[in-house]
Formats: structure tokens, sequence, C-alpha cells
């Protein structure tokens, strides 16, 4: 990747500046700490939220409108802190217990997060009472409370075993879950789009262009079918290279 | 005169792949590699890296053994670049393919369209202009890639042919689809503004064809020289003074063109993409001769006079 200073007549030989390699500095790690606490407070507020709107009304239809803002907030904070933050911690030190995750890996799934809540989830008011939605919000949820407190910890290093277990197990069974939530909130949300023309373009125009929501939304659910086990694999081999030892997996049965 | 000993080590694994004895010292490199390639039919030279560092650069072809800071047995480290293809086949199909494809949009072709307007014709004569210019186009970089450019490498990685043509086949079909559909609009300003589009457009072709030729005649012929480019008598070469790479700069203008005269947002997107990628390309070509050169003209700027 170039990162060389845009070619005006001034620039002289070579880039701007060497690169170093070296660790956090205080503040650096003060920010992202700063920034990992409030994130697992952002979701555990969502948890919060999802239990207490299931004992007010005591079933769990359209608990989406109690996190609702919550939910927002977080995809925001995570969208926007997200390159300055990768930046940072993709040179922290090795011995934090912390596996450098793919920066493309992570930023496509802040998207489709994204792209989840707001162009399907708010825009297609329809599906917002769909059982769907609150199986992906919870599975998002428990995800991102340990992965921002493992963060959390281990740039305080003082990582406790079980987080970081849990981090790399509970996905076993939340990605699925998300997943499964997902496409059939997007399923959910095909036919009011079909009806509707929501974010459709039609030809005759004077852009010459066109854009079918609906087909982009069933392109979108097919994609799923080879991005999501690369993701999936992803996981299980860091969770092999992190938890690594054998006598592990008697202590998970 | 003192032969040289040569062992060959894969650059990860550091096994002994291949020891020859009795080297002349002023063998090259890419002698060396076709030795290599006969003790390992697999690995034709074009697939070979050879470096003096597992983690080094690769030498070139035309490095001299005995010039290279090696003793008398030289350890090289060899690592495999993988199925390699020509450059000249890759532009081939890369261009072929979308030349091919919009005809088949521009005659409508069964299958695209709502069945009633298979083989017809478009009633714009702009759609009819904008096929020509098209295909011009591609014609000129199919004759360009066969009879002007000389590559410096002979090769690429394979994958990226496949790369390659889906984004040059996937834009022409893009593109093509919205041209030459039945519901076209055509360009608001008329006559006006496909007139201009159509000067735009000839002039950078001309304009683009004219950098490779000069860039041509600054090669002779066989050979992987590389000098400073400068203005010649053709007043479409001038901009040499402003650019370094105004090969990219008349592409661009030529997109521009095209984009003006069909007025086709798909158009547009092609020409920011394209752009975003020759800026990347100029740039990197503008800091590699700063660096060859010494006396390298300060006022040029890569792609853009004096903005990029």
């Amino acid at each position: 990747m170039s990162a060389a200073a845009p070619g005006t007549s001034k620039a002289a030989h070579g880039e701007a500046g060497p690169k170093k390699k070296k660790g956090p500095g205080a503040l650096a790690t003060a920010y992202l700490v700063i920034y990992n606490v409030v994130m697992t407070a952002g979701w555990l507020v969502i948890a919060v939220g999802l239990v207490r709107a299931y004992l007010a009304r005591g079933s769990y239809h359209g608990l989406y409108y109690s996190i609702e803002k919550p939910l927002k907030f977080v995809l925001w904070a995570a969208e926007n802190s997200f390159f300055p933050y990768l930046t940072v911690f993709s040179v922290l030190s090795p011995n934090s217990g912390i596996v450098p995750s793919s920066v493309v890996l992570t930023g496509f799934q802040v998207m489709s997060r994204v792209f989840l809540t707001w162009a399907v989830t708010h825009s297609v008011r329809e599906v917002q009472s769909e059982d769907s939605v609150l199986l992906f919000v919870t599975a998002w949820t428990i995800t991102e409370i340990i992965r921002y407190s493992f963060y959390t910890f281990s740039l305080l290093n003082h990582l406790p075993y079980l987080i970081k277990w849990a981090r790399y197990t509970f996905f076993i069974v939340l990605y699925p879950m998300g997943v499964t939530g997902e496409l059939l909130t997007i399923y959910a949300a095909l036919p009011y789009v079909q009806k509707t023309g929501l974010y459709s373009v039609t030809l005759p125009n004077k852009y010459n262009f066109s854009f079918d929501y609906y087909t982009f939304l069933i392109l979108v659910m097919v994609s799923y079918i080879p991005l999501f086990p690369q993701l999936y694999f992803h996981m299980i081999r860091q969770r092999k290279k992190v938890l690594g030892h054998t006598e592990d997996y008697s202590k998970i049965e | 005169m003192k032969h040289y000993e040569v062992e060959i080590l894969d650059a990860k694994t550091k096994d002994k792949l291949c020891f020859l004895d009795k080297v002349e010292p002023n063998a090259t490199i890419g002698e060396i590699k076709s030795m290599f390639h006969k003790s390992h039919p697999q690995w034709y030279p074009a697939r070979q890296s050879i470096r003096l560092d597992p983690k080094g650069k690769s030498l070139k072809d035309e490095d001299v053994l005995q010039q290279l800071p090696v003793g008398t047995t030289a350890t090289f480290y060899f690592r495999d670049l993988g199925a390699q293809i020509s450059w000249v086949t890759v532009f081939l199909t890369e261009y072929t393919g979308p030349l091919v494809i919009y005809l088949l949009f521009y005659f409508r072709v069964p299958f695209i369209y709502t069945p009633k307007y298979d083989f017809t014709t478009s009633k714009h004569w702009v759609v009819h202009l904008a096929c020509m210019c098209h295909s011009f186009h591609y014609v000129k970089r199919l004759l360009e890639t066969l009879f002007v450019h000389r590559f410096s490498h002979g090769t690429m990685p394979l994958r990226n042919i496949f790369k390659n043509c889906t984004y040059y086949w996937g834009f022409a079909a893009w593109m093509a689809y919205y041209i030459n559909h039945p519901l076209y609009t055509p360009p608001i300003y008329g006559e006006q503004q496909i007139r201009l589009a159509l000067i735009v457009f000839l002039f950078c072709q001309i304009g683009n064809f004219s950098i490779h030729i000069a860039l041509r005649n600054l090669r002779p012929p066989g050979s992987k020289t590389r000098k400073i480019p400068y203005p010649t008598k053709n007043p479409f070469t001038w901009i040499f003074l402003l650019v370094s790479c105004p090969n990219y700069t008349y592409e661009l203008g030529s997109w521009l063109g095209f984009t003006l005269m069909t007025q086709c947002l798909p158009v547009a997107f092609f020409t920011l993409v394209g752009f975003i990628q020759m800026t990347v390309w100029a740039k990197g070509k503008h800091r590699s001769y700063l660096k060859e050169f010494r006396d390298y003209p300060p006022l040029r700027s890569p792609i853009l006079p004096f903005v990029l």
C-alpha cells in the first residue's frame, strides 16, 4: 500500500518520514483502554436494555426499539474509531496474548453490521418486530462484550484466562446464530423492498443508471456463502493458535 | 579463468535445491536460471526469484555473477513466484473482452434486453458514435500491445489475468448495458455536449498514442533500459514538461470525454476507479524516476500538472 505524500514539485526524493515500528506509548494505550471500556459499556447497555425490556413486556417481541439508539451509537463509535484504533493496535506487544486479526476482516465485519442495522432493519420498519432481529442483536451483544473486555484487559496486561477462552470459544455458537438472524432478517425485508422499490432507481433517467435494491439484497445473502466460512474458519485457526494446548479441550466438556 | 560454484537454496526451508559447478564468472542470473530449470523442469525461469538473501530483493536476469557480492562459491536463495503468464497474453485477453462484449450489447443480442428489442438498433446517433469510440479505443490498445509497447517484465502471476479480466470485462458489460439500452437518455445539452466530448476524446486518444510512441523510442528493441522521457517535436508530448506519466493523464482525459459523451453514471464510475488506479501507478513510477535519476526535472507531477 502506497503511503506517499502528494507528488507536488516541492516533494524531494522519497516518502515523508521514516516508518518506525514500536509499541504504543502511554498516551496511545490510555486512548485504547478508554475506547475499549466505552465500547464494552455500550454493548452492556444494549444487553441490559434487552433484559429489562423482556422483563417489562414479558415477551421478546419488539425488543429492537428498546436498544435501537445504543446499538446505532456503538456502531458509529466502531466505524469512526476503527482506523486510528487498528493502526495503533496492530503494533501491540506480542506477549499480550492478542493475535492481531486481519484488518480487512474486522473492517468488513463493522461494515456488514452497519449495513444490517441501517440499510435493512432501520430502513424497513416491518422487519423491526421480527424475532430474527433479536437473534443477531443478541449474538452481536454477547460477542462484543467479551471481545471489548478482552482488549481492555489485554491492554492492562491482566487478561483472565476465562475471557481469553470465552472470546475464542463462544463464537462457535454465536457466529452461526448471528448469521442466521441476519439472513432471516434480510429475507424478511425482501417483499417490502420489492413492493415499495426502496433505494431503487429505474430507467429511464438522465444519468442512465439503475439499481435494484431487491436484487442487491439477494446478492448480499448469496455472498454469505463464500464469506461466512472464511470468517468462521479464520476464528477457528486463531483459536488453535491462542488456546493451543490439547488439555483445554477436555475443560470444555 | 576461475570457475564459480553456485548453490541454490530454498528461501523458506533452506534446503539445497541445486548445485552447479564450473559456472563461468561472466554468467548472468538469466543463464543460471536456465541451468536451474534443467534440474527442476517445473520451475521455468520466469517463475524463479533468485536472491542473495532469503528476504531480499530479486536479482535481475542481466546481473553478472562476478559482479555480485559473492565468493567463488555463491549461495543464492530461490522463491517460486507461482505460475506466470506473459504480459502480452494478459493485455490481449483483457482488451479483446471489452471490444467483443460492448458489441454484443450494441447489437442487442438476445437475453439482454426485452425480446422485442433483440437485434434492433438505437435511434440515438450518439449511441452509434459511442460504440465507434469505445471500439476504436480497444482496437488501438490491442494494436499498441502487439506493435508499440516494449515491456520490462516478460510475465506476471497467473491469477492477475482473472483479476484484470473481471475488472475490464465486468465494467465493459455494465457500461454497455446502459448506453445501448432501449430506454437510454441522450446527453442533456445534445449536439454541443457530444461534439465537445468527441473532441476531448479524440485529442486524448492521439495524445495517449503519442506518449506510447515516445516511450517506445526511448528504448531500443529488446532492451529494458530506462531513460527520462522528454518532450519531442510532437506537441502532444510537450506535456512531459509537467507530468511524469502523461499516458495516464491522456487516458483519464479520454474517459472523461466518453463520460461526457454518453452521460452515463457507470462510465463515470469506471473513469473514477481507473483514475485512482492510474494515480497509484503514476506515483510509483514518479518515485522510481526520482530515485534513479538525480537530475530528474523538479517541475513534474506524477499524473496531474501541479496537482497530483
